[in-house]
């Protein structure tokens, strides 16, 4: 059984249309994703997709707008409010996007230390700072005072002790020099390896496959491919949905070669398949209904044409 | 009939220099690639240029800028964050034509959608409110366009998207482009010349 | 963040939301204000004369808030002291703003000279105790609903013109403002068209903030016997006056003046907040 599942997640938004009127606009629908423990499930998309959406849902940090129905099952437990609170920044750790989301005017090592925390912790801390080449009078640093390398560094080990089971990083990487990424993906890798379930969610799919064991494709808020990390390779031959095809030919080190349209915005009430209108092999049969997923040479996939 | 940096130099408040008489021109219709990491002041340069700051030592000169740096500038910049780019309490049709009013072909190009002008930014996404940035800044007086990560935040398939039509319309008109990012694979597809900086 | 299936309904009929809320406070605060003007209005200044054969009486259907030691009718004397709190918080209030408006824009906007002096000027006046400060002020004006007024216009701006000196600030570094000079804006085009709609509404909020400040200060110095003479119907007066009859019994003495402020206050406190939350663009859809 997989530690994190989330089935039929659907996400709405309550928003003003005009004077004191609102209405729902949904943001995502039925996404269905499973994590399991020492494994790496990347999810790549589109910004707007709703990746980020995923995370905040999972750590119950969505805006007090949002209403969201489907269910999240953290080692088989309905993660509810109550069990959150007890896991979250304890057993689930999220890798904020940047120090903005550090307290300013902390000092980091007084941060980082939990109520929770004894001395077998700090001693922990301790040896993971030093792990990751950062010094002890890092501890004593204030937020502003961390180079961009640093501050990734305790970004990530935020999350890196041995009480975290799963892992969720939003966008860890973007803007970070190439070896900085290298040596924060390690980190990851090192994290599974060590046994968590860890979800990582960026829009970089070359940093997502050099970890992740599966990547999930999240387009207008549907998983519309769930495949291996080794089949984004060549000319994406092994993918099984067209927009995991495109994303993959898009890349500059591949083909750099666009597809027209633009991803349907949230507003937009679709009947059918999500990615249809920008499909080459669209026929009427994806106008009428969404595909629903299906399993598919070790992947699942939402598409009524893949093979 | 070029975008020049003489000797310009920039640091904030009496840190470290990021950049000291440092030389930069770019040529019309042009594509330069400016690459390097995070924090090495590549931005600030973008911003130099652009005249959104007066640098420190040196001089930038463009023709057709004013000397006071009034009216609609020869040298636009695009940035990372298309969101903080655009007034929030703005449509998008009052946004688009802030400078001047874009054409129907341009928007077209685009791929600017005409249901889009009546939105809110928090209604597009950052792709879209990307592509509308792009055409607020391509006016006909536009010379140089100075892109700054403009992709970075998005996805492959628009990435590339707004890629191909920026450089046609660049080719098309003569207009110099100076691309910053860390994206070396990127910059090497679209760039003509590459300065590695920092 | 709400589980579908409690309180909002998916079809968006949420029928409290903050908007309509922020509406009905805006009325209920409109109408307690109208009430207060009106009933000040017709009830004229006899009930405020001294009526020794009617003192000392306890509520009833001639005298609704009963009368004091001295025969007067308390209905007319709290209508008459909420009237005259809410004129000098309003008086105030406003021109607080006035003030607090000027500093924060001179501070942001006429460099870093300016800046550090406003600023010091600022920290200065919010490390003295607000009513420390006031009470000196209104002393030195030589006291009276002049000097009182006078005071709370003085004292009141600083943490307003701190928020406006702010979000000037970072308005006008903001890109979408870098980007309008670009595109050929003039500076008073960008103030006109992007900073204004920003700021006006902060001003308005700030407004609603300070107003209630304002009463319960001029409620807490009259309270203290500083200022008005004691024949005006101050609210503050007629509640420490009223401190000296609470042991006999005579507890509707204090009790309505004591609500009818109580009420004054919360109700634009509310209101303030209300929109304060739909001002912020964080909050634009709650």
């Amino acid at each position: 059984m997989a530690l994190l599942e989330v089935t039929q997640l659907s996400i709405s938004f309550l928003q003003y249309t005009k004077g004191s009127r609102q209405q729902t606009v949904t943001v995502m629908e039925n996404l269905d994703l499973a994590v399991n423990e020492g494994e790496i499930v990347a999810v790549v998309g589109a910004s707007g997709s709703g990746k980020s959406l995923l995370a905040h849902a999972i750590m119950g940090i969505l805006p007090a707008n949002a209403v969201y129905s489907g269910s999240i099952r953290y080692g088989g437990e309905l993660l509810d409010e109550h069990l959150l609170r007890q896991y979250r920044g304890n057993e689930i750790a999220l890798v904020p996007q940047s120090v903005t989301y550090l307290n300013p005017l902390m000092r980091v090592g007084s941060q980082l230390q939990t109520k929770l925390d004894g001395k077998a912790q700090a001693s922990e801390r301790k040896g993971l700072f030093k792990r990751l080449g950062l010094g002890e009078h890092v501890n004593r640093l204030f937020p502003f005072q961390l180079s961009g390398g640093m501050a990734r560094k305790v970004l990530v080990s935020t999350a890196a002790h041995s009480r975290s089971r799963l892992i969720i990083a939003d966008e860890p990487t973007p803007g970070m020099h190439p070896a900085d990424v290298a040596e924060a993906l390690s980190h990851f890798k090192q994290l599974a390896e060590e046994g968590c379930a860890v979800l990582f969610i960026t829009h970089d799919i070359e940093a997502a496959i050099q970890i992740a064991n599966r990547v999930a494709v999240i387009y207008a808020g549907a998983v519309v491919e769930v495949a291996p990390a080794s089949d984004f390779q060549g000319e994406g031959e092994q993918l099984r949905h067209p927009y995991s095809k495109a994303l993959w030919q898009a890349l500059p080190g591949n083909g750099f070669i666009p597809i027209a349209g633009s991803q349907p915005s949230k507003s937009m009430d679709l009947q059918g398949c999500l990615f249809a209108d920008r499909c080459m092999s669209a026929v009427d049969s994806c106008m009428s209904k969404q595909p629903e997923p299906r399993q598919l040479r070790g992947g699942t996939v939402r598409c009524l044409h893949a093979t | 009939m070029r975008l020049e940096g003489k000797g310009i130099g920039w640091r904030y408040g009496n840190g470290p220099w990021l950049f000291s008489d440092y030389d930069i021109a770019i040529q019309p219709g042009e594509s330069v690639g400016l690459i390097g990491p995070s924090g090495s002041g590549k931005t600030s340069l973008g911003r130099l240029l652009a005249g959104y700051e007066k640098p420190l030592t040196g001089e930038v000169s463009v023709p057709g800028r004013s000397p006071n740096h009034t009216g609609y500038d020869p040298v636009q910049m695009i940035f990372q964050h298309p969101e903080r780019a655009v007034n929030p309490r703005w449509s998008m049709a009052r946004t688009l034509t802030e400078g001047w009013s874009p054409d129907a072909p341009l928007l077209d190009a685009l791929g600017i959608k005409d249901d889009w002008l009546r939105r809110y930014p928090n209604e597009l996404s950052g792709g879209e409110l990307q592509r509308c940035c792009i055409a607020r800044a391509l006016g006909p007086n536009t010379k140089f366009l100075i892109a700054d990560e403009m992709t970075t935040m998005l996805d492959a398939v628009t990435q590339a998207q707004i890629w191909h039509t920026v450089l046609e319309i660049a080719s098309k008109r003569q207009i110099g482009l100076l691309v910053i990012s860390h994206d070396h694979l990127l910059v090497n597809r679209i760039c003509s010349r590459i300065i590695p900086f920092g | 963040m709400k589980q579908a299936s409690s309180v909002v309904t998916l079809n968006g009929a949420n029928r409290w939301n903050e908007r309509r809320r922020t509406f009905a406070s805006t009325i209920l605060a409109a109408i307690f204000l109208a009430g207060i003007a009106a009933c000040s209005w017709l009830l004229g200044s006899s009930g405020l004369s001294v009526q020794l054969e009617n003192r000392n009486l306890a509520p009833s259907m001639t005298h609704l808030f009963g009368t004091d030691w001295l025969g007067r009718d308390m209905l007319s004397r709290t209508v008459k002291g909420l009237a005259l709190s809410i004129k000098v918080g309003l008086l105030g209030a406003a021109c607080s703003v006035v003030i607090a408006a000027t500093m924060g824009l001179m501070a942001a906007t006429l460099g870093r000279t300016v800046d550090r002096m406003i600023s010091w000027l600022i920290d200065v006046c919010m490390s003295v105790p607000h009513l420390v400060m006031l009470i000196l002020i209104a002393f030195v004006c030589g006291g009276g609903l002049k000097g009182i007024a006078i005071g709370i216009m003085l004292t009141h701006w600083p943490s307003l013109a701190r928020i406006i000196r702010a979000e000037a600030m970072q308005l006008m570094a903001a890109e979408y403002v870098l980007v309008a000079r670009k595109l050929g804006s003039s500076r008073l085009k960008v103030a006109i068209r992007h900073l204004a709609p920003h700021l006006l509404p902060q001003l308005l909020v700030g407004f609603l903030v300070l107003f209630p400040h304002a009463v319960l200060h001029e409620a807490a110095i009259t309270f203290l016997g500083l200022g008005m003479s004691p024949h005006q119907p101050a609210i503050g007066i007629i509640l420490s006056e009223s401190m000296r009859y609470l042991s006999t019994g005579m507890w509707w003495l204090a009790v309505f003046p004591g609500l009818g402020l109580l009420l004054t206050v919360r109700a634009f406190d509310k209101l303030g907040n209300h929109l304060r939350q739909l001002v912020d663009p964080r909050h634009t859809h709650l």
